[in-house]
């Protein structure tokens, strides 16, 4: 089993296999297979392709999750040129879980807010596995702040399994970091476009995730509680979360048609992590488009129209 | 389950023993933290809170706001907004079913109750969370009641109080649950850059997506004595970090201490102190400048 491939892709990662042998076979004969591959490759993006568009929610969610899906790093790197980080929230300390600062998005400044899970182990410990704490939020808050006050537009990166749940979190005032997050980016005057990039869990992703355009890669999901969790607290057991995941409708599909999303930035064939600059491309140029329009908006109109949306959730 | 529930045998013992803490039911109780037998007519009229051991047990939302509130001049807010099953969320019930059972158990439409009314003389819009329904918790009739009900305290320069209670954001209404967070939070922004006090009081328990934005973000945050109050339930906390929680962890005393709520305030002081707290924050913006509290006790 490759385990590159999730379950479901299993199909996927036995022609890919026998593609290999093929080529490696073809390297040490004379016999010309190059059609025969060719071929093959086709029969394989087919594949890729109808077992991608039926996808179950929990198949989303593990795609979501996927331990070669693009980070906020990898897109911060391929979106945004002349970026510099900016640590810490200048009361507790420097969260590695969200990272921040200033860079150009087409050359225009922006303020870059990114919640990274990092890859490999010791990154995942350092960056927390992306939960962040309090003083990341606040750190978030702060840069938020700066960009009102120097008139930049401010691009969220959604990726977290949640706000971190410890000890330290909580004495530290988790909720009340993520609670003023909302508040302020309800009348943040700049123009705030948040995009969910892999994982956006409940209130640890909402905290960077209000602005005046939501979107969603299409195979990233977005969800008030774990399914797991969710799970948990139905059936007693975390081994029903594929069906806790259907009921909560957690895929941009489903987000869309709710009204609660604005957009979904399509993936390549196979998901983001089959082709991350093709990603990338494809999501620079729709927070150009973003931010482009969004700027042109009088700021107080910009702001009323963020109120009434929030306002019309639900309703 | 402990290894004392697995050996002890199940059935005919722990019946009697539930039958006889039940006798006679209705008029006896006991506390549940330290275990003495309460009169249920003398427990009523102490507000629900133990004459023993000064326990304060959890109240409905509607005898909450009952004991808060003037007698006279109360108005109930809001409640043209029902519950709506958006996603036809179904599990091993139907959300649907839930929400009838949970009507018909606590007497009220959802989770949240809100009054305009007055607190010794002063108008105020006061807003309880019903635990009792659906875990106290937060889905779009919560938020867009808030929401209404802050808008007609800003609209008409009312102070705003609201006692928590609740779980967190609901699950069944999924992301439409999480967005009231954002509600709820954009529109206590708007009393806040218009001068109108919000007082929030958490009373035992406040989680999740609550606690994460309307619960925390009062002028003065307030909470009962020993309510619990956090963003994650202490088993997910011990799940993750695998060790034992401090005593007294995620307590009211534990959020003054850690500098997350002004003060804490016993059920017998909510009226006198939040009414003083009132008065105070406002007088400079009342139009006739008359301190309520002054005249009216």
């Amino acid at each position: 089993m490759n385990l590159n491939y999730l379950d479901f892709e299993q199909p996927i990662a036995e022609l890919e296999a026998k593609i290999e042998e093929l080529r490696l076979v073809g390297n040490d004969s004379d016999i010309n297979i190059t059609g025969e591959i060719v071929k093959l490759e086709e029969k394989s993006q087919k594949l890729t392709k109808k077992i991608y568009s039926g996808l179950t929610s929990w198949q989303t969610v593990q795609i979501a999750r996927h331990p070669l899906r693009p980070h906020a790093t990898d897109y911060i790197n391929r979106v945004f040129t002349d970026f510099d980080e900016l640590h810490g929230d200048r009361h507790f300390g420097d969260d590695k879980a969200i990272i921040g600062g200033i860079g150009r998005l087409a050359d225009k400044p922006v303020v870059i807010i990114g919640e990274e899970k990092g890859r490999g182990v010791n990154e995942k410990v350092y960056r927390n596995f992306g939960m962040p704490k309090p003083e990341g939020y606040r750190k978030a808050l702060r840069l938020m702040e700066m960009a009102e006050r120097f008139k930049m537009p401010v691009v969220t990166l959604i990726d977290t399994p949640g706000a971190y749940p410890g000890i330290d979190s909580e004495e530290r005032g988790i909720s009340e970091a993520i609670a003023r997050n909302l508040a302020v980016m309800s009348r943040l005057k700049t123009p705030i476009v948040c995009t969910v990039i892999g994982e956006g869990s409940s209130g640890g992703a909402l905290a960077i995730g209000i602005g005046d355009h939501l979107s969603m890669l299409q195979y990233s999901t977005y969800f008030v509680i774990s399914p797991e969790g969710c799970a948990n607290i139905i059936w007693k057991t975390s081994t029903k979360a594929a069906e806790a995941a259907e009921a909560m409708g957690v895929t941009s599909t489903v987000l869309q048609e709710l009204g609660i999303i604005d957009e979904t930035i399509s993936e390549p064939n196979g998901g983001a992590h089959r082709n991350i600059e093709t990603m990338a491309a494809s999501l620079k140029e729709c927070l150009i488009r973003q931010v482009d329009e969004l700027t042109e908006v009088p700021i107080d109109e910009l702001l009323e129209k963020r109120y009434k949306r929030l306002m019309s959730y639900g309703n | 389950m402990s290894w004392l529930e697995k050996i002890r045998p199940k059935g005919p013992d722990t019946k009697t023993r539930d039958r006889t803490q039940n006798v006679p039911e209705g008029v006896w109780t006991k506390c549940p933290k330290c275990s003495a037998p309460l009169y249920r007519p003398e427990l009523e009229k102490n507000l629900e809170v133990c004459p023993k051991c000064e326990h304060h047990l959890r109240i409905s939302a509607r005898r909450r706001l009952d004991i808060f509130l003037d007698k006279e001049d109360r108005q109930e807010l809001a409640t043209e907004v029902q519950p709506i099953d958006r996603l036809k969320f179904k599990d091993i019930k139907k959300y649907k079913d839930r929400i009838t059972e949970s009507q018909r158990s606590t007497g009220e439409d959802d989770a949240l109750i809100a009054i305009k009314g007055r607190l010794k003389g002063m108008p105020v819009v006061a807003m309880a969370f019903e635990f009792s329904f659906h875990g106290g918790s937060m889905g779009y009739v919560v938020g867009e009641r808030f929401t209404r009900a802050a808008h007609l305290a800003l609209e008409n320069n009312i102070p705003v109080v609201c006692f928590s209670a609740t779980g967190g954001a609901r699950m069944q209404e999924a992301l439409i649950s999480l967005m009231q967070m954002a509600k709820t939070s954009a529109v206590i922004e708007k009393l806040k850059n218009n001068g109108i006090p919000y007082i929030s009081v958490m009373t035992d328990p406040v989680y999740g997506g609550v606690s994460a934005s309307l619960a925390l973000l009062g002028d003065i945050n307030a909470a009962e004595p020993n309510a619990r109050a956090g963003f994650a339930g202490p088993n997910i906390i011990e799940q993750t970090i695998r060790q034992k929680l401090p005593k007294g962890f995620q307590r009211a005393e534990f959020l003054l201490e850690h500098g997350a709520i002004d003060m804490i305030i016993a059920r017998h002081k909510m009226r006198d102190t939040l009414a003083s707290l009132l008065a105070k924050l406002t007088y400079a913006t009342k139009s006739d400048g008359a301190d309520a509290t002054k005249n009216s006790i």
